[in-house]
């Protein structure tokens, strides 16, 4: 980030937009006062708050950061909020009123001794928030706070934020990719431009209209902006209910030509619950189809594509492999398979990219599968070098893959699944808090898959996904799971 | 569950004590039994200490629930020392190692099983003058520990996924581990990095004052449990004295 001039007068709501990499985080945390200019790099130019260095008005400001796990530091919900305001030494009788007052702003269900870890990220997202509003901010910075969020969450999320700038009137500087949904938040738009700079700044509207284009090009979520359709064929809903264990598909007894890979009525119990985290599901993934399972948090998509993607083996039920997928292996289920043998066959793209990494170089991350398979090294260096191409990462060939940034490791990780030619792409979330562009691609490349052949089954949050690519979905329901109450120890 | 670092809700009056006293009296006994090489004295800390732990509210069956790996451990140890001591009554030997092991062991692995760490943290910064950075911060840490142990899963997966197994060949066997490391630790420190950075937006950076919501106070009953800790331990030596089997490990 360099040459960046911008005056925030206090009170307003503004929304920091601009591509990745364009300094968003880093002026947000600037203005934090926790850069510290010893370390930096290179540091110029002035940033001040109310006239006065950042690191001097600490106490005027809130921060929360995008990953809900990473945020929350003490066991207890109302501990957690009461953390900052034993920082700032705030008298201990005040303490809890304050607790119990900026619990109440965000909405928070539970009582002050509710166990973080047993949270949602949504929660755990409010739960942040109230620690924020504790504080009683003059300057409410917010780095993505909904973008690890299932749509539910983020709703309530973004209503505790309205809430907080209701009761505060505090100034609101606000970096989110998801724009359409932020909108009610702000009424300033400020865009970044990559080398330094803006692109951008005034009313939200006016913003759009004049530069939508060239903003949606940048990667940010234009609103009301269409999305590429890349569907194989209409969508036919199909309708499985976890607990009722009623069959997804009327034909799911007939093993068509098509089918690749078929789950009857496979369940799973997670260790150490009682409740199934899946139960009773059907379905089959089909050559040149794509399948979205859908379903809120705790309906086991995450599970399903585990058992699907030969990971995990289904407690209740069976996954079968078809000839066409498996040949004479058919015979074994897919978490039996050897793992090269099951990359050849089912490719896997996991939430995390990172888990995923196995070598030091992005060219060496693309060349892992094929040269495994004893692929000669002319043809895969050819490969990699159009894979590289396709997926803009030429300039970053050399570079460790783990130094990426979240969408040049997404494209990345989609690439390394694919590179072993697998008839089956099993992806767990895998749009999740990408921009606009990384999107596009990343729909186009499943589309390329799915199109040449491939059977592809995504577990997502992302409406826009079902809508973009799937040809079939799966909705997978949840009861409301039984809490889990904290051992007792009788006395 | 090593992993579930919560403490079990305990309601007897043990578990209700200040933390800190409650881990010096366990270490005054475990110290106590450690200095002791006879079998008696051990044996006689361990009746009381189970009898004191029973009248405070932690029965029998959490006990031997959270203490059989420890009396496996103990029991091996002796297992093991009858079989290659050159001690002229190899049994004798066996059992008082065996007892020694569990009783210097047992009073502090239930003990702290009634401790809550959020309470552990805030009675060692307010009773023990601990640093409340330090304090907080293992604190935090602490509760990434759980996390580590899912994503070490998560991992193994990933690499199965990209079709990496290691099969029955041990070379590849630890390439694959010191992978997983690898990622493991990658990951840890982002989360660590990214943890810091939320604490300091809440000051805790700040060298100010720091006020305090939880209060831990010293009350009578807990410099009791101190006081009895070491009361049972000299009741114990001069019980074992009075037998003439008392015998201090450098004798």
């Amino acid at each position: 980030m360099r040459g960046l001039d911008l005056a925030i007068e206090p009170g307003e709501r503004v929304l920091l937009l601009g591509p990745s990499g364009a300094g968003k985080s880093t002026l947000l945390t600037a203005l934090a006062g926790l850069l510290d200019p010893d370390h930096a790099g290179d540091a110029e130019g002035r940033l001040t708050v109310d006239g006065l260095d950042p690191r001097a008005t600490r106490d005027r400001i809130a921060l929360v950061l995008q990953d809900p796990e990473t945020q929350l530091v003490m066991a207890r919900a109302g501990d957690d909020v009461a953390f900052g305001l034993e920082n700032r030494a705030v008298p201990s009788p005040e303490i809890w009123q304050r607790v119990d007052a900026a619990l109440a702003t965000v909405g928070f269900p539970y009582d002050r001794d509710r166990r973080t870890d047993r949270l949602s990220g949504g929660e755990q997202q409010r739960l942040a928030l109230a620690g924020a509003f504790a504080l009683s901010p003059q300057l409410l910075l917010l780095d993505e706070p909904t973008a690890n969020l299932d749509p539910v969450g983020a709703r309530l999320v973004r209503g505790a934020i309205t809430a907080i700038q209701r009761t505060t009137g505090a100034t609101t500087l606000l970096v989110e990719h998801r724009v359409t949904e932020t909108l009610e938040l702000v009424d300033r738009v400020v865009v970044l431009a990559p080398g330094g700079g803006l692109i951008a700044d005034g009313d939200p509207a006016d913003v759009f209209a004049r530069h939508g284009d060239a903003l949606a090009a940048a990667g940010v979520w234009v609103p009301n902006r269409p999305l590429p359709t890349r569907r194989a064929r209409p969508v036919r809903p199909d309708r499985s209910n976890a607990w009722g264990g009623a069959t997804a598909e009327p034909d799911n007894s007939v093993v068509t030509a098509q089918d690749l890979l078929v789950a009857d009525r496979v369940g799973f119990t997670h260790r150490g619950t009682s409740r199934p985290a899946l139960d009773g599901v059907s379905v089959s993934l089909r050559a040149g189809e794509a399948l979205a399972v859908v379903g809120p948090n705790g309906s086991g998509k995450s599970t399903l594509a585990a058992i699907l993607a030969g990971l995990a083996a289904p407690g209740k039920g069976t996954v079968r492999a078809t000839a066409t997928l498996a040949g004479a292996d058919a015979r074994l289920p897919p978490h039996r398979w050897r793992a090269h043998e099951l990359a050849d066959r089912i490719g896997t793209v996991f939430q995390d990219p990172e888990h995923q990494f196995l070598t030091g170089r992005v060219r060496d991350e693309l060349a892992f599968g094929p040269t495994r398979r004893g692929e000669d090294v002319d043809a895969v260096r050819r490969r990699v070098d159009d894979l590289l191409d396709r997926l803009r990462l030429t300039p970053l060939a050399e570079a460790n893959p783990f130094t990426l940034s979240g969408g040049e490791k997404r494209r990345l990780s989609v690439a390394t699944a694919l590179t072993t030619d697998p008839a089956v792409l099993v992806l767990d979330e895998p749009t999740f808090g990408q921009d606009r562009r990384t999107w596009v691609e990343l729909v186009e490349l499943l589309a390329a898959h799915r199109d040449a052949g491939g059977a592809i089954c995504a577990a997502t949050h992302d409406e826009a996904v079902v809508t973009s690519l799937a040809d079939r979905v799966l909705t997978l329901e949840v009861r409301r799971p039984a809490p889990i109450p904290d051992r007792e120890v009788a006395a | 569950m090593v992993l579930d670092l919560h403490a079990v809700r305990a309601t007897g009056r043990l578990a209700r004590a200040n933390p800190v006293a409650k881990l010096a009296a366990a270490f005054v006994l475990g110290f106590g039994v450690a200095l002791s090489a006879d079998p008696l004295t051990p044996a006689l800390v361990l009746a009381a200490v189970v009898a004191a732990l029973a009248a405070g509210g932690v029965t029998v069956r959490i006990m031997l629930v959270r203490g059989w790996p420890l009396l496996v451990s103990a029991a091996t140890l002796g297992l093991t020392t009858l079989l290659f001591s050159d001690s002229d009554q190899p049994w004798l030997t066996a059992l008082t190692v065996t007892i020694r092991v569990f009783a210097i062991a047992l009073p502090g692995v239930v003990l702290l099983l009634t401790i809550d760490p959020t309470d552990l943290a805030d009675s060692l910064v307010q009773n023990a003058r601990v640093p409340a950075r330090f304090a907080y911060a293992s604190l935090a840490a602490l509760r990434l520990l759980p996390l580590m142990a899912v994503e070490w899963r998560t991992i193994g997966l990933a690499r199965r996924a990209r079709g990496v197994d290691a099969g029955r060949n041990p070379a590849a066997r630890l390439r694959l581990f010191a992978g997983t490391v690898f990622t493991l630790l990658v990951g840890a420190i982002r989360r660590g990095t990214r943890l810091a950075v939320a604490m300091d937006a809440r000051g805790f950076d700040a060298t100010g004052p720091r006020t305090i919501a939880r209060p831990q106070t010293v009350r009578r009953s807990d410099v009791g449990l101190v006081l009895g800790a070491f009361a049972l331990l000299a009741a114990a030596v001069v019980g074992s004295s009075a037998l003439g089997t008392f015998r201090p490990f450098w004798a």
